[in-house]
């Protein structure tokens, strides 16, 4: 493809894509991002290929590839357009038949439509599922249509046109205005509003500026900035283009992890077409504006995704913070006013210059405006990629999107934010999520994880793992973190071995505290909050360990017994061949028992007895 | 020049000063551990952390690298700045009891209990060493590696540097690693300490070299290490 030269051209371009496709074609989009593509997405399109070509369809019914759907836990999950029927749990057999019913309007497939538990009924159509039905899908709009590797699908789906507009009829003042105006917050975790961050850039009167996009997303069981690099990363591109306009900036960067190999390729791929189409480069769309993005692989050290490691790694330097301020804004890399910003954010500027400030702060609550992303998993039943506007109910997030916990559970406590993020109790279940009103519960809205917890949690357990993960992450460079992981997991593992004493309370909240107050950056000032918050929730927890050596839901394994029921047993011996440690003693047929000398509480023998004599306590 | 207040006093610095140097100008002293004047700062012992005001709001910051910027309201000594202080310190001398400057620092700041579990650690990573050898010895022969609780003080490759001149600056600078004599000992080596305190035990025993333990930095610092000493020794009465 030719270099487009000026706005004219690009939305002339932009037509032909349109019309180079009638748009009641039927298309079949499947799921391939990272969660479909290990239940087997990849064998589904080449099975739906196969089928198309062998009907001789090729030239009627188009199969597409596209990013991640958000659905993770019913993968391979894929949609018929123009109808938009959704088929979950999809398998290479099913190919023909869906290729059958797609391509001469028969009935869809009645049994990979999605089933839903509650109702008992077969949904047809994606926005009718529930785990889409109350989502406000903006940012993750388009990933089930488009071909991540096909800049003419983003020019289908109106891509580039905020582009356009920026470059022919707006300011870069009026820009950082609707940004402003629009109540936009980084998505990177602490919600800095990003409009008052582009104003002192703007503001800055050194040269050059720097832009940079964070997709470093370091987090455990998150992959909300992933999903969008892989699924449509030309919308983060276009967020960064109108943000070198606005801020004057003609160097841009992508930090993104090494073990996002699909997000790295997506993105290469996005970089280069947008170079070809005169997008990027030297005079872009004719308008004088010169801008340039790298991409960058990170090592995958969690504390890279602080802005000012970031900013370190980048230089080349060993990734550890420094002390802000100066904060980026006035010296950040080579010592230049640069801006970083998560992934989603840059995403999200394209929509609010498309459909107006107002807009997008008509969404949301008082003080967190837009939609947040969040990665729902844990003890839920559909767990996977969420879109919601701010201020939804947890109640909402889980019981409506999320379909309950498995199995008919007790909801216990849900962490959000990331692995310091805060645990927040079932009884704030009707906690709106917002910025501010998580940080008051004691959590924050960090990057979007949402683990949820049933009965069968440990929270002191739960509190020792984010710990052990932080003491791993801690970069080690300021002392509170350092020791003070460290010392807070020692602390709390003695307790989950039944070691603890009362004393150890308040130190676990000095200690905390103190690394909140001290602590040099971000990981270190956060990572106290899986403990601080289950202290303050539940506390009683933390005593039965303490004064009666007891683990309520009988996790910690110090603490807990294993025995066989005697008027349950029926001798099958099942438990024998399990143990691993030869603890279980009895004959075939006969009354078996466990040797708790031997025995390691590893559950083994719990899970394979059918008459459910093994007892835990 | 830039004006802030600082425990309710005006003052007024040249731009570029941090709040550390313009609270010493006052005379307000700040605790420090990884602070020198001759070096960059670096905020890593957090001991420095001083109150930041903006409206209603507060939060702690480290002094030696806060920026002076006009109209700056800072609490040095505030009961939230002595508060955190305090507990870091007990953190401090659990991590490394037997350091004085660390026991001199803590009962200055009332820690009178030590409810964690004593750990005889000899570093507490504040890189004085480090910059010390690369900014005013301009060697750069230890640096650190490893992250979080593995991170560490260390040459290259954990040989004997080249670049190591022992000038024994690093022993000079640490705020840990105190010179323990433990009285005469024919097995005791060298240690770095002997080139900048001229000990009596150096005239005195003309076998035992030093008395004193050789602490973290010049265990690291290479031929005056034990085995090193032993190895050369050895080698030399082969000869
Ligand atoms: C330990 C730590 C890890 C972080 N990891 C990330 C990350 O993976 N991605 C990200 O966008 N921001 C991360 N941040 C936040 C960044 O420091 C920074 O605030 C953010 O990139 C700014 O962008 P925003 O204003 O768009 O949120 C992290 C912060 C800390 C303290
Ligand atoms: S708070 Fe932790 S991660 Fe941050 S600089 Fe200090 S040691 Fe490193
Ligand atoms: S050896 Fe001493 S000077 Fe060097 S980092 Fe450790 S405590 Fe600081
Ligand atoms: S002296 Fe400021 S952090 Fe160490």
């Amino acid at each position: 493809m030719p270099k487009v030269h000026g706005v004219e051209e690009l939305e002339a371009f932009r037509q032909s894509c349109l019309e180079s496709r009638e748009p009641q074609r039927p298309c079949l989009t499947v799921c391939a991002g990272s969660g479909c593509n290990a239940a087997g997405a990849q064998d589904v399109l080449t099975a739906l290929r196969k089928a198309v070509e062998r009907r001789g369809l090729g030239d009627t019914l188009d199969v597409k590839s596209t990013g991640c759907h958000g659905f993770c836990e019913k993968g391979p999950v894929m949609i018929v357009w123009p109808e938009g029927i959704f088929y979950n749990r999809v398998a290479p057999r099913d190919a023909a038949e869906i290729v059958a019913s797609a391509s001469n309007g028969r009935r869809p497939v009645e049994r990979l439509l999605y089933l839903d538990p509650v109702s008992g009924q077969r949904v047809l159509r994606e926005d009718e599922v529930p785990f889409y039905r109350h989502q406000q899908r903006i940012l993750f709009g388009s990933n089930g249509r488009i071909d991540p590797k096909a800049i003419e699908d983003y020019f289908r789906v109106g891509g580039y046109a905020a582009l356009c507009r920026v470059l022919s009829e707006l300011t870069p003042d009026s820009v950082v205005e609707s940004v402003n105006r629009s109540g936009l917050r980084g998505r990177g975790g602490a919600g800095f509003p990003t409009g008052v961050k582009w104003e002192a850039l703007r503001k800055n009167p050194n040269h050059p500026k720097y832009i940079i996009c964070n997709a470093d997303e370091g987090d455990p069981g998150a992959f909300m900035d992933r999903s969008l690099l892989e699924g449509n990363p030309h919308s983060v591109i276009e967020g960064m283009i109108i943000g070198a306009f606005a801020l004057g900036a003609n160097e841009g960067y992508v930090y993104v992890r090494a073990e996002y190999p699909l997000a790295v390729e997506h993105l290469r791929v996005a970089l280069a077409q947008a170079e070809e189409f005169g997008l990027l480069g030297d005079d872009i769309l004719g308008s004088g504006l010169g801008f340039r993005i790298k991409l960058v692989q990170g090592a995958g050290a969690f504390v890279c995704g602080e802005e000012t490691a970031l900013i370190a790694s980048l230089e080349g330097r060993v990734g550890e913070p420094h002390p802000r301020p100066p904060y980026p804004v006035e010296q950040g890399l080579w010592g230049k006013p640069t801006i970083i910003n998560n992934v989603k954010t840059w995403a999200s500027v394209p929509h609010i210059i498309n459909r107006g400030a107002d807009w997008y702060a008509s969404i949301g609550t008082a003080r967190s405006k837009g939609t947040m992303v969040f990665s729902l998993v844990g003890k839920i039943n559909n767990t996977g990629l969420v879109e919601v506007p701010m201020g939804i109910t947890l109640r909402k997030m889980i019981y409506d999107i999320g379909g309950g916990i498995p199995q008919g559970k007790a909801l216990k406590a849900v962490q959000i934010g990331g692995p310091s993020g805060g645990c927040i109790p079932a009884s704030l279940i009707d906690l709106p999520i917002d910025y501010e009103q998580l940080t008051e519960a004691g959590s924050m809205m960090g990057s979007g994880g949402m683990v949820v917890m049933d009965e069968d949690t440990c929270m002191v357990d739960v509190a020792r793992y984010f710990m052990e993960f932080l003491e791993e992450e801690s970069c080690g460079k300021c002392f509170p973190c350092r020791e003070g992981t460290q010392r807070l997991r020692g602390i709390l593992s003695r307790i989950c071995q039944g070691k603890g004493t009362e004393e150890d309370l308040p130190l676990l909240e000095d200690m905390s505290w103190m690394m909140k107050e001290t602590s040099l950056c971000g990981l270190g000032q956060t990572a106290a909050n899986p403990v601080l918050t289950t202290l303050r929730y539940f506390r009683d927890e933390y005593l039965a360990h303490i004064r009666e050596k007891r683990c309520p839901a009988k996790v910690c394994r110090e603490l807990i017994v294993y025995s066989i029921e005697p008027t349950l047993c029926d001798g099958c011996h099942a438990c024998v061949h399990v143990c691993t440690t030869d603890a279980i003693l009895g004959e075939k047929k006969k009354l078996h028992t466990i040797d708790n000398a031997k025995c390691i509480r590893c559950g083994a023998c719990l899970e394979v007895c059918q008459p459910k004599a093994v007892l835990v306590s | 020049m830039v004006k802030l207040r600082i425990n309710g006093i005006e003052v007024e610095v040249e731009r570029g000063t941090t709040v550390l140097e313009a609270a010493r100008f006052l005379g307000i002293p700040i605790p420090t551990l990884c602070h020198d004047d001759g070096l960059l700062p670096a905020g890593a012992c957090r001991m420095c952390v001083v109150e930041v005001f903006n409206g209603p709001h507060s939060k702690l910051l480290s002094a030696c690298t806060l920026p002076a910027s006009d109209g700056l309201v800072v609490q040095t000594h505030s009961a939230r700045v002595e508060r955190a202080r305090r507990v870091l310190l007990e953190l401090y001398v659990a991590t490394c009891p037997r350091s004085k400057t660390l026991q001199d620092l803590a009962s200055r700041y009332g820690v009178r209990q030590m409810r964690l579990e004593p750990k005889n650690e000899t570093c507490i990573q504040c890189g004085l060493c480090v910059r010390m050898c690369e900014q005013q010895m301009m060697a750069g022969a230890i640096g650190f590696a490893g992250r979080g609780a593995s991170r560490r003080v260390a040459r290259p490759f954990d040989r004997t540097s080249e670049l190591c001149r022992q000038c024994g600056a690093c022993l000079y600078i640490c705020p840990v690693c105190e010179l323990r004599c433990h009285g005469a000992n024919a097995e005791s080596t060298l240690c770095n300490g002997c080139l900048n305190f001229s000990t009596v035990c150096l005239q005195s025993y003309n076998d035992a070299m030093c008395f004193l333990d050789p602490c973290h930095a010049c265990e690291l610092a290479g031929p005056f290490r034990p085995d090193v000493q032993l190895k050369l020794r050895a080698e030399k009465s082969a000869k």
